[in-house]
């Protein structure tokens, strides 16, 4: 199928065959918070519906340990300063996550009242009402600590850096964040999908952070704006918050061709732009099924494509996205294609097929193998191609950077407390773990500025 | 921040929340425990001759989800030896110097019995005494606690004996159950009381169960009267502590007790006039860990309010609580119902209609109810059971008539003066 030239094509968004704009209202009704504020009665009754548990399991599951039972209670109390302060002492993003973490594999989950098959008590949205409150309000719940002298470079402003930097100022280190991009916070700001949250709200936070005294210099490059001697000289320590690089390139004939877009770019493109000025095709193909295909397909879907495909040489069991972000993604009305591998992408001036072989499982000395069958090709026609196969990773930045840096498949190899082969450099985040969510690199930057002060805060004499 | 530093008659505290005389305040560990978590001071489980406690001693009231809105419980003093819990004390108070540690009483009513025991408790380095005259079951049967307590003379008597060696504060505990607290309250300060802790336990049975016909807690299939506490007691605790603040013949320092579990209750024990705040029942319910919260929340609510330290909120809502007759009978509210936030259960017209003046009209199919604003007393039922919050507000009516206590009208009638007779008149 060939289709005729689109007209709204935006610079750098070549899409043959745009979908037509929406208006403003559709857009915002679109990608209107997919979990909206609780009311005032609503956050006392579901606070009061918090049993308290003592060594709750909650608390165990998030991996930034913040006491949610307190939390909760203080909420019921009506004393939501307090509880903030409980929230964001333990995760300084604590207002993000809120809205994007995983709760349902997280606090929710570990909720001991599933276990009398009752619905958990919605952490998240409590967790919400409490951080808006001082957020709303420019209520300043942490403090800095008295200047201790020491001095923090962190490459990077995503939530790693943030929340490694957040640490230290309150214990007294003055930290220098190094930002590649102009505008700081990392995936937080640039990645989560815009129905959860806006690039706005992840710019407040840093705003957070920074009013503790941090130094965010943005649209830094380290390595080509700044040497890494030159962060050295300047600092006691340096943290690498670098996180991953877009999407890996799948290595198919025809990936160049205009209309083929990586999901990192395509989203970033959505969370900084105008939603009208943000092209998608009428049919979007999205290869890969973790949770940015999920976050891309949806918010393909929400700018308006009629038809989302999602295409994934597995099946439906081998899904990696969250069980509640797949069943997101069938509401939105995507559709997958399971079985499928992609071969090639088709077209003259721009995308008009995605070509895939059928697979199949088989078992082969007692593991499941998967098969492509051989002259199963088909096409699937399609105007735009969203990639979302994994992220790449930082290797050659890293080991250039840091000469003699221990690395795991491209990851930077840690122990417990962040600290990376080489001495006085630490790292936590996406770039040690390869992409997991906000929470956990927070926990990582926690992690790392505890170990920072052990290892500096107090002089062995 | 708000300063929460403490000093009630004389006892001094970093904080105005003690633990009450109870099973939390039962072992120097627990007291640690309870200092580690932020608690100010305790009083010691009421120490005395140990005593053989019941199995199964404790009986709870729920609200359908929410357990434990009441609890009672027929345990006695200490069970354990006199030595025993004076060497604790002593272990506390060197460990945390700067807290607060009382050592509850209650000895057999003898002078000498009641002369050795302070002077040992004060010699262990208790920072106060509190005499337990309020314990309502098995002691009173001993002729102790209760049986103290409901009886002035004894209570002054007992009292005056344990001043003549106290060289620290003496707090009496008083029972609420008896006809009007202040007797009690006015004899201790006779008595020479430097302090009054209010309130202990509540006579009662929390319930029968429906299938053995036992009542609860059940002992062996049987059960006693035992004494009730926890949040459902606070309004009573409330009036007492008011009463107690406001008359004219007391007028020592207050400890205030009874369903004490959030910075809110605390908040409204200081404004009726208590120096210090002791819990019992929250602690058992949720453990130590609600102090933080009960800090907190105090503290920022302080600050909100411009209220730089404890003495600043002490009794200040006094004042506002008068007898009846004191009320202005020319003040007018109607209830008024915000249309945008009702979300149609009606449970306002049936508690009107059925339970109230019938001053609210339901049309056929309408959602949103209305109120006959002439036939509406302005008794806050209908706000009462509203199930959102500012849905139903109260809002004032002026009458244009000049404010007139039932008080003020009985005297102008004495005096002879011809005047209106003030309020409204129901129109049924
Ligand atoms: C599409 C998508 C959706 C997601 N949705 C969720 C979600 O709903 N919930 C959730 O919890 N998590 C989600 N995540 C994951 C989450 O965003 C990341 O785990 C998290 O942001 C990782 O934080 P980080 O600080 O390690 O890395 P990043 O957020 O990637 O931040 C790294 C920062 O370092 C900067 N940088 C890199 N190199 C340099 C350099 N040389 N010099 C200076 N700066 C540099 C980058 O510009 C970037 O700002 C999502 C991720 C993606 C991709
Ligand atoms: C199980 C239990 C045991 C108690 N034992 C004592 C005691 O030994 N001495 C005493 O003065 N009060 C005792 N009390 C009363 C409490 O100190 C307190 O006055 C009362 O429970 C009201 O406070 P609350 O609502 O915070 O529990 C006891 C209360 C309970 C529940
Ligand atoms: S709380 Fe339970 S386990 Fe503990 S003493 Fe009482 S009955 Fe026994």
């Amino acid at each position: 199928m060939i289709c005729p030239a689109g007209n709204g094509t935006v610079a750098g968004d070549p899409v043959k065959n745009p979908a037509p704009r929406l208006d403003e209202a559709t857009y915002e009704r679109n990608f209107a918070d997919i979990n909206p504020r609780l009311t005032e009665t609503a956050a006392l009754a579901e606070a009061s519906r918090c049993l308290f548990c003592y060594d709750a399991p909650c608390i165990r599951a998030c991996p930034t340990a913040i006491d949610i039972p307190s939390f909760i209670r203080k909420i019921g109390t009506g004393n939501l300063r307090g509880s903030a302060r409980t929230i964001l002492e333990a995760n300084v993003l604590g207002h993000s996550c809120a809205r994007v973490c995983p709760v349902e594999v997280l606090c929710e989950g570990a909720c001991v009242l599933n276990q009398e098959h009752k619905r958990p008590v919605a952490i998240g949205a409590l967790q919400r009402v409490a951080t808006d409150h001082v957020m709303d309000r420019g209520i300043q719940v942490l403090r800095a600590g008295r200047p201790n002298g020491r001095r923090v470079a962190l490459i990077g402003a995503g939530p790693a850096s943030l929340g490694c930097a957040a640490e230290l100022a309150r214990m007294g280190y003055a930290c220098t964040l190094y930002e590649r991009r102009e505008v700081p916070g990392g995936l937080n700001t640039h990645g989560i999908a815009a129905y959860k949250m806006r690039a706005s709200d992840g710019v407040r936070e840093v705003d957070l952070v920074r009013s503790l005294g941090v130094d965010v210099r943005g649209g830094v490059e380290v390595g080509r704006d700044v040497t890494s001697a030159a962060l050295w000289d300047a600092s006691d320590a340096v943290f690498i918050g670098v996180g991953l690089g877009v999407t890996d390139s799948l290595g198919l004939p025809g990936e160049d061709l205009p209309g083929v877009v990586d999901a990192i770019t395509f989203i970033d493109r959505l969370k900084n732009r105008p939603f009208r000025d943000v092209a998608v095709g009428r049919n979007v193909v999205v290869i890969g099924a973790g949770n940015t295909s999920v976050d891309a397909a949806t918010q393909a879907k929400r700018l308006g494509a009629e038809n989302v495909l999602v295409v994934y040489r597995r099946g439906p069991e081998d899904v990696s996205a969250y069980h509640y972000e797949f069943e997101l993604a069938k509401t939105d009305g995507v559709v997958y294609v399971f079985y499928a591998q992609p071969a090639r992408f088709v077209g003259r001036d721009g995308v008009e097929a995605l070509e895939c072989v059928r697979t199949e499982t088989v078992l082969e000395g007692g593991r499941r193998q998967l098969k492509a069958i051989a002259g199963s090709e088909f096409q699937i026609p399609c105007d735009m191609a969203i990639t979302a196969v994994g992220q790449k990773r930082h290797a050659g930045w890293l080991e250039a950077t840091f000469p003699g840096i221990a690395l795991d498949g491209g990851k930077v190899r840690i122990d417990a407390g962040g600290r990376t082969s080489v001495p006085k450099l630490y790292a936590g985040g996406d770039c040690v773990n390869g992409g997991k969510e906000v929470v956990n690199a927070v926990a990582d930057g926690k992690a790392a500025a505890r170990a920072i002060d052990a290892d500096l805060g107090h002089p062995r004499g | 921040m708000a300063d929460l530093t403490t000093d009630c008659a004389g006892i001094k505290s970093p904080n105005p929340f003690w633990i009450a005389s109870g099973p939390p305040a039962n072992t120097a560990y627990q007291v640690m425990r309870a200092f580690d978590a932020g608690w100010g001071g305790a009083v010691w489980k009421t120490i005395g001759e140990p005593i053989v406690n019941t199995s199964s001693r404790y009986g709870s009231v729920d609200l359908q989800n929410l357990r434990m809105m009441g609890l009672n419980n027929i345990e006695l003093i200490s069970d354990r030896p006199i030595e025993e819990n004076l060497r604790e004390i002593a272990e506390v108070k060197r460990r945390y110097p700067k807290h607060a540690v009382i050592a509850s009483l209650m000895v057999e009513s003898k002078r000498e019995v009641w002369h050795e025991m302070v002077k040992r408790a004060e010699d262990a380095g208790a920072d106060g005494l509190e005499l337990n005259f309020g314990c309502p079951h098995g002691m009173s049967e001993r002729g102790m606690g209760a049986a103290v307590g409901q009886v002035p003379e004894y209570t002054k008597l007992i009292t005056s004996w344990v001043k003549e060696v106290a060289r620290t504060p003496v707090l009496v505990k008083l029972t609420p159950n008896i006809s009007d607290v202040t007797y009690m309250g006015v004899a201790a300060r006779e008595g020479g009381a430097d302090g009054i802790s209010l309130i202990n336990t509540i006579n009662s049975i929390v319930g029968i169960d429906l299938d053995t016909l036992e009542p609860r807690p059940m002992v062996d299939g049987r059960s006693s009267h035992g004494g009730y506490c926890g949040p459902a007691v606070k309004p009573i605790a409330l009036n007492m502590v008011s009463a107690i603040a406001k008359h004219p013949g007391i007028g020592i320092p207050i400890s205030g007790i009874g369903g004490i579990a959030t910075w809110q209750d605390a908040a409204e024990f200081l404004l009726l006039g208590a120096s210090s705040l002791q819990v019992c029942t929250a602690v058992m319910h949720y453990g130590f860990r609600i102090v933080e919260d009960m800090i907190d929340g105090l503290a920022n609510w302080m600050d909100a309010k411009g209220f730089p330290d404890l003495a600043s909120v002490r009794g200040r809502s006094l004042g506002r609580v008068t007898d009846w007759g004191e009320l202005n009978l020319n003040y007018k509210v109607v209830a008024r119902i915000h249309a945008e936030k009702c979300i149609g259960c009606h449970l306002c017209y049936v508690a009107c209609e059925d339970g109230a003046h019938q001053s609210i009209a339901l049309a056929e199919g309408v959602k949103v109810p209305e109120v006959i604003e002439h036939k509406c007393v302005g008794c806050n039922l209908c706000m009462l059971v509203c199930p959102v919050p500012g849905c139903i507000t109260m809002d004032e009516i002026p009458t244009g008539r000049a404010p007139q206590s039932w008080r003020a009208y009985q005297e102008a009638l004495g005096k002879g003066i011809a005047c209106e007779l003030p309020g409204e008149r129901p129109t049924h």
